[in-house]
């Protein structure tokens, strides 16, 4: 079974990403640090915490995963763990992967924040891991800000709260859902099983 | 306005089953938190509350494991509140796969734990629960509204109703979201097991009041309590227990209903 390796910045609920990920057939390992020899075919980082804390856990891996992402291994992010892909955020200090260009700001004061329920998907760029998935299917979501990406081209999908902001980017092997897609009923596991048939292959 | 109004309902959890009567036909095991869980998760409920009234000291071990079941049975987010007074009650729960965790009397006596909760496990996850009483205005000197009957303001009660606080619950709601509530559960004690709709006003004052999102409970009885609770309440969320146990109204009839009327909601 291929292995995912999510990675834990310390704090809170891990388990439902572990347990979504081993539904749609992933070997899971969850632990602090990263290193060559884990053996793994994906990354997974999850969507719980603070900016400038997690971009200080990362800090150590940071070099490895930006190595193994550009030798094509598969990589999620999910909410947090997506803006992690960006450089910088207005959460807080610190740097983080930069795998993308652009930054993580908050959502207009205009609506209440944060952004909690259930929203829908505009789909900007029909791609693999939205295989099966309709446009305006409704997903699950809790946060206060979203990434703004200099590259327009990575923008898979986009929702509307406040503002008409980036929900999901992808670029090649790396994949990056502002929604909790482990927390989205059927329509988050769809979108788990392409990105693990995508880690099959 | 895409943000879905959210249906989300209750289920109290003593020693590891849920209590109040269960009405759902081809369970194998009615009181099941796990198949209950994924009951209503199959008719498209948006969040699930579970609320421990477990009273005994293999409280939270019991609670542990339903929590990790519930977890490893259904994608959608749940709540678990009673009986959290502490980082470490709510470490346990959120670590167990919880999304949320609410807090009512120990916030009320110690407010400081809502800023502690928030700062660790972050603001989405910390739920403030309310349970507010009317009462009349007499000398009282904080926030209140003018209805029919009066002004009236509304008092913050603690252990399940039992003990009033004296504190208002539109400044208690005020504070608590300064100090880092995600969310707000609030229930109208005067209506809760009425089933003839939620406090309208209670909702309306609570979520005019803050900044995050409201989940108004007590007295939902049919599919118009929760239309008026979202059009005139302003509810994020609409809390109920029994009008879903009962197989009264099932959940794709109240939401197939709320689209009808024109609510943005999700069906799936």
């Amino acid at each position: 079974m291929p292995r995912i390796f999510i990675f834990d910045y310390g704090v809170g609920n891990l388990f439902s990403l572990k347990n979504a990920l081993e539904n749609v057939g992933l070997e899971t390992k969850i632990s602090k640090s990263i290193n060559q020899s884990n053996n793994l075919d994906a990354i997974a980082l999850p969507g719980v915490g603070n900016f400038s804390a997690a971009a200080k856990k990362l800090e150590p891996a940071k070099e490895l995963i930006n190595n193994l992402a550009l030798t094509g291994i598969p990589i999620i992010g999910i909410c947090l763990g997506m803006q992690l892909f960006f450089q910088r955020s207005d959460e807080g200090s610190g740097y983080g992967l930069g795998l993308f260009k652009g930054k993580n700001v908050r959502l207009s004061s205009s609506v209440k924040v944060p952004h909690m329920g259930w929203n829908t998907l505009k789909i900007i760029k029909e791609i693999e891991i939205l295989d099966n998935i309709n446009d305006q299917s409704f997903v699950y979501f809790v946060h206060s800000l979203y990434p703004v990406p200099i590259d327009k081209e990575i923008i898979v999908t986009q929702t509307e709260y406040g503002t008409e902001f980036t929900s999901m980017v992808a670029s090649k092997n790396i994949f990056g859902t502002q929604f909790h897609p482990e927390k989205s009923g059927e329509t988050g596991l769809k979108i788990l099983k392409n990105f693990a048939r995508i880690v099959k292959r | 306005m895409p943000l879905a109004k959210r249906i989300i309902p209750c289920l109290d959890v003593d020693h590891g089953k849920v209590v109040k009567g269960i009405n759902f036909i081809n369970l194998r095991n009615a009181g099941d938190p796990v198949e209950l869980a994924r009951k209503y998760s199959d008719q498209a409920a948006d969040e699930l509350v579970f609320l421990d009234i477990t009273a005994s000291s293999e409280r939270r071990d019991l609670l542990k494991e339903v929590v990790e079941r519930v977890a490893k049975a259904v994608n959608i987010p749940f709540t678990v509140g009673g009986g959290i007074r502490s980082t470490s009650d709510a470490r346990i729960i959120l670590c167990s796969g919880a999304d949320k965790v609410s807090v009512n009397t120990a916030a009320v006596e110690n407010p400081k734990l809502i800023s502690d909760l928030a700062k660790i496990f972050g603001q989405q996850c910390i739920v403030v629960a309310i349970d507010a009483k009317r009462r009349v205005v007499e000398n009282h000197a904080g926030s209140f509204i003018e209805t029919d009957e009066g002004p009236i303001w509304f008092e913050v009660t603690t252990y399940g109703g039992r003990k009033p606080t004296g504190i208002n619950a539109i400044d208690w709601a005020k504070q608590a979201a300064d100090l880092g509530a995600g969310e707000f559960l609030v229930t109208s004690m005067d209506k809760d097991g009425t089933k003839d709709g939620y406090d309208i006003d209670l909702t309306k004052i609570i979520s005019d009041s803050v900044r995050v999102p409201v989940i108004a409970s007590g007295g939902a009885g049919k599919p118009e309590h929760f239309f008026e609770v979202f059009s005139i309440g302003k509810a994020d969320a609409a809390l109920a227990a029994s009008v879903f146990h009962y197989n009264n109204y099932p959940i794709p009839f109240v939401k197939k209903y709320l689209q009808n009327c024109g609510v943005n909601i999700r069906l799936e």
